[in-house]
């Protein structure tokens, strides 16, 4: 299977590279652009079959490694 | 007296910790590769270094808090061994579940690299005794990625406990209620952003930096 995770800083913590790419793409003249936020995504191929069981394994992955729970949230995506 | 500064691969500070805690304080400093599975016996102090760490991939310290050797630092602080993290060691102490909290890109986006004056607001951990009468401190601060960052129930717990060691007095960074170091809730494990390494002698701008190693070592 291949996982993909997305990893973002948590909605309550100020993402300063957001807020500067808004400034940008604001001056550009994408006026209508808000709220930017920048993150990673990470892939990876994993062995199993059972899918909650490789969802479990991921999250415990993301949880020990890809993503620092203090100030960043994330999505397992699998396919 | 006997010290030991861990080494990661991106570690650009240890040689300047090895000089500044020997030369503040006359302890023996041996240097420990991250892939040692031992630390050497009987040890007063243990330094993580500033730098950049495993070239700060993922996040700022993150895999070296997976480094074998950490597992041994974990081991040791648990004795009650003191360990102090500064900068990169900082982070590598949030990263490793060590410390409370997290270090976040400067407020500015910018790498901020300056002598700012801190002020000491707990002067009873063991590494701030040498502070008591001064209660602040000048040292030089090297980062990107210095802005402490926890959440506002776990900022009033570390500051309710006396956690907060180091307070900057010109906010440079974004961090949060002005922190710049802070202790576990055992009082033997410090992280800092400011450099005690880089201000240990006068020749380097400020001496207040010698301190705070000879207030770990005091007991040694």
């Amino acid at each position: 299977m291949k996982a993909k995770v997305h990893v973002f800083l948590k909605p309550g913590v100020l993402d300063v590279q957001g807020k500067a790419i808004e400034g940008a793409v604001n001056t550009l003249g994408f006026g209508g652009v808000s709220d930017v936020r920048v993150g990673r995504m990470i892939e990876f191929d994993i062995a199993g079959t059972d899918r909650a069981a490789v969802e479990a394994e991921v999250k415990t992955l993301c949880d020990r490694l890809l993503a620092n729970t203090v100030i960043e949230s994330y999505r397992v995506e699998l396919i | 007296m006997k010290s030991a500064v861990i080494v990661f691969p991106g570690s650009n500070c240890d040689r300047d910790c090895k000089v500044a805690i020997e030369r503040s304080t006359g302890s023996s400093v041996d240097m420990v590769w991250h892939q040692e599975t031992a630390l050497p016996s009987g040890l007063d102090l243990i330094v993580l270094p500033g730098g950049f760490s495993y070239g700060d991939y993922l996040r700022c310290g993150a895999m070296a808090a997976l480094s074998p050797v950490m597992a041994e630092v974990k081991a040791a602080a648990e004795r009650g061994v003191a360990v102090v993290g500064i900068c990169n060691g900082f982070q590598v102490l949030c990263e490793a579940g060590m410390l409370p909290g997290a270090l976040l890109r400067n407020a500015k986006l910018k790498y901020i690299c300056k002598a700012v004056t801190l002020d000491v607001t707990n002067t009873q951990t063991r590494f701030s005794t040498g502070y008591a009468a001064s209660r602040e401190a000048v040292m030089t601060v090297g980062n990107g990625e210095g802005n402490f960052f926890a959440e506002e129930a776990e900022l009033d717990r570390i500051e309710g406990e006396g956690q907060v060691v180091f307070r900057y007095r010109d906010n440079p960074n974004g961090s949060a209620r002005d922190i710049a170091g802070i202790v576990n809730g055992k009082g033997n494990v410090l992280g800092l952003m400011p450099h005690p390494d880089r201000s240990f002698e006068g020749e380097l701008g400020s001496a207040d930096g010698a301190l705070l190693f000879q207030s770990a070592l005091a007991s040694a």
